[in-house]
């Protein structure tokens, strides 16, 4: 079973890898967020599945901070994206 | 019983990890950022789901395994979130390509 699950996720980090390569080629900024979103997706299958077949719980909490954090990008990137105009107007409506 | 389990384990992770790829290819062959967003977060967040649905006999306990849904949960609510804002953020700009 563990040499099945160690399997699994070498394929799905080539997949994500293989993803990552083409989206890193493209020009737009949107196509970068979106590889830390695959990224994020990704490396928590990977991390789920590699803690199942060694046998370690607490990668599980790796996978937990890795979902967080990418979250957490990807709202910082929105933000710094939409820029300054709505940065003034949140200052405008009286934040 | 174990039998049964490993079965189950290694039919979810296939087809999990078939999702992943479904994901890859669409990333790769759709032609603008709005569909490749469809592609990359609808598909990987089903693949996940599939994977830790099929960890599920695998985890040690019902904490455990109470833990790895909740990690799906995580992924799959901020999965939604962010699809919208970054949606939201490629029709701000226009269309990119």
């Amino acid at each position: 079973m563990a040499s099945f699950l160690f399997g699994a996720a070498g394929f799905v980090l080539t997949m994500v890898a293989l993803g990552l390569f083409v989206i890193l080629q493209r020009p737009a900024e949107v196509d970068h967020m979106m590889a830390a979103q695959l990224l994020g997706t990704g490396g928590v299958a990977i991390l789920v599945l590699l803690a199942a077949a060694t046998e370690t719980p607490p990668i599980v909490d790796v996978a937990l901070l890795l979902a967080l954090f990418a979250a957490f990008a990807a709202v910082a990137f929105v933000r710094s994206a939409s820029g300054s105009k709505s940065e003034s107007q949140e200052t405008a409506s009286g934040r | 019983m174990k039998l049964a389990f490993d079965i189950f384990t290694v039919f979810a992770v296939s087809a999990g990890a078939l999702f992943f790829l479904a994901g890859t290819v669409g990333l790769i062959r759709f032609p603008d950022s709005l569909t490749r967003l469809h592609a990359l977060t609808k598909v990987d967040n089903l693949g996940l789901g599939l994977i830790v649905l099929g960890l599920l006999p695998q985890a040690n306990g019902v904490f455990g395994a109470l833990k790895l849904v909740s990690i799906w949960l995580l992924v799959q609510l901020s999965g939604a979130i962010v699809t919208q804002l970054i949606a939201g953020a490629v029709r701000q700009r226009g269309p990119q390509q």
